[in-house]
């Protein structure tokens, strides 16, 4: 069923198809109308769902934590500084294996103050062991929430869906709606092999020592960094898995594909554009009007799935292009962009390396212009193609008040 | 599902004595119950047994005169703190050790 809804209503119908049973949450923007839209469904019988009003987002993630432990589906949704605020729990929920899907409603991180899109909330939380992935408009938004559940489940990780605070949360854009019967199909009920019972008690992530102890039968357990190393590897599976999901997906509803990383116009393209979310989509009329008026052969890689990091397609993909433009709504402070270190380190064993640039854009909802996108790309471009003026600190692109640096000073 | 190729190493564990290892090694102070003074070892029945029920570790049985573990037993006096006629002492690990 075809309708034009909010990005935040498309969360909230995915969750409701996916037939989550407890849905634990607190109210940020731009998060906040998705958990309004879960409450109401819950209210109105139009979900059946446990709805648990709490009074943090380290509660609500907790709550999540002990009802997928006790073996329901759960989900909870936030943004910035809530996310940041259930931190502890975001780990923990990684390290018990839990199979989460939690909504992140992209916005900046205070302070001071936003309430507007960039990426810093959910990259600061990028080496949590979460899955991580990035949508770019709301029929991702709907059927990547649905395709989470599954991989959750069949890789025992919790999956971040991410998308863009106001771009994607408040504004209204056509999109299907799955029917339940072909959800059910996709999605199978929910099971997790640890689920606590009372017929069978068992001890949840209890202390575990620097080296391996025997356990009540006498049988060496697992300890610390063994478990941390199995998380890492199985992370790293997750990538084959998430292809996998996504060709079922494809069989029953029709639509999908390239689901870690999404090329457009990358045939013949001596540049590539690297973004996550709907930055991608925009660089897709920024390169065609580039293309169109200049003639630079220049396509855009769109990064979905950000943790797992996909390394290998990034080398398919960008190994023996002239340049690589990363642009990116988030950094590591005091160094450069996330992504873009995370690309160059990719890059790093190929025998064609392409020359590499870092663009901070977007911070705390700063315009993103058009114009912008094509010039500074325009120009990076003709950077790389004479290969000369090239930095590998990130040039922050749209500031306005400007003050001298320090060392300026 | 395949979930079963999955998370094949976590820390969950049935409940039990010694699921930490070898614990006993930590305990500063080890309990030492008087009989003399204990419920159930004094009116002989089943009764009492709350240092049983509080202990967090599951190293203490339920016996009429109850039996404490020490392979297990952190020392973490919780059961002295509970014991309602005082029978539990915290006794120095010290006092134990022979000259």
């Amino acid at each position: 069923m075809n309708v034009i809804d909010s990005g935040n209503v498309a969360a909230a119908t995915a969750v409701k198809l996916a037939k989550a049973d407890v849905i634990a949450a607190y109210p940020i923007t731009p998060q906040t109308p998705l958990t309004e839209k879960l409450s109401q469904m819950i209210d109105e019988g139009e979900m059946d769902a446990e709805y648990v009003a709490v009074e943090s987002e380290h509660s609500a993630l907790a709550v999540c934590i002990g009802a997928a432990s006790a073996g329901v589906r759960a989900f909870t949704a936030t943004s910035a500084n809530g996310l940041l605020y259930m931190s502890e729990q975001v780990h923990w929920a990684a390290g018990a294996r839990l199979p989460l899907v939690m909504c992140v409603v992209n916005r900046g991180v205070g302070a001071p103050w936003t309430v507007w899109n960039d990426h810093q909330d959910s990259i600061s939380q990028r080496d949590a062991g979460w899955i991580q992935i990035y949508v770019k408009d709301h029929q991702e938004i709907m059927d990547t929430t649905i395709k989470a559940f599954r991989l959750a489940e069949e890789v025992s990780i919790p999956v971040m869906v991410c998308y863009d605070g106001y771009y994607l949360s408040h504004t209204y854009m056509p999109y299907d709606v799955p029917e339940q019967e072909k959800v059910d199909q996709f999605l199978p009920p929910y099971h997790y092999k640890h689920t606590l019972t009372p017929e069978a008690p068992e001890n949840l992530n209890s202390v575990t020592m620097p080296d391996t102890r025997k356990d009540i039968r006498g049988d060496a357990a697992p300890c610390y960094m063994d478990i941390r190393y199995n998380l890492h590897d199985e992370m790293i599976q997750s990538i084959e898995k998430f292809e996998a999901i996504d060709s079922a997906f494809q069989e029953i509803f029709e639509r999908g594909g390239n689901p870690v990383v999404t090329p457009y116009r990358m045939d013949d393209a001596e540049h590539v554009v690297v973004a996550m979310g709907t930055l991608a989509n925009q660089f897709k009329v920024v390169i065609d009007r580039i293309r169109e008026e200049s003639g630079i052969k220049v396509g855009v890689l769109a990064i979905n799935l950000y943790r797992p990091f996909p390394i290998d397609y990034i080398i398919k993909a960008l190994e023996g292009r002239k340049g690589v433009v990363v642009y990116e709504k988030a950094l590591s402070y005091g160094n450069q962009g996330a992504l873009f270190g995370d690309v160059k380190s990719a890059l790093y064993p190929c025998e064609k390396r392409p020359v590499i640039q870092n663009h901070i854009i977007g911070l705390g909802g700063r315009e993103i212009k058009t114009d912008t996108l094509y010039e500074t790309l325009i120009a990076s471009c003709r950077k790389a193609d004479e290969n000369s003026g090239i930095t590998d600190t990130p040039n922050w692109v749209g500031l306005q008040t400007v003050e001298p640096t320090a060392a300026e000073r | 599902m395949g979930q079963d190729l999955f998370a094949i190493m976590t820390s969950n564990a049935e409940g039990g004595e010694g699921d930490a290892g070898n614990t006993g090694s930590w305990r500063v102070e080890r309990p030492v119950i008087n009989m003399a003074l204990c419920t159930p070892a004094k009116k002989q029945k089943a009764s009492c047994h709350l240092c049983w029920l509080y202990c967090p570790d599951g190293v203490i049985s339920k016996d009429l005169e109850p039996e404490i573990i020490m392979e297990y037993c952190k020392g973490c006096g919780i059961c002295a703190e509970e014991c309602p006629t005082n029978a539990i002492e915290m006794v120095a690990e010290s006092e134990f050790v022979e000259e």
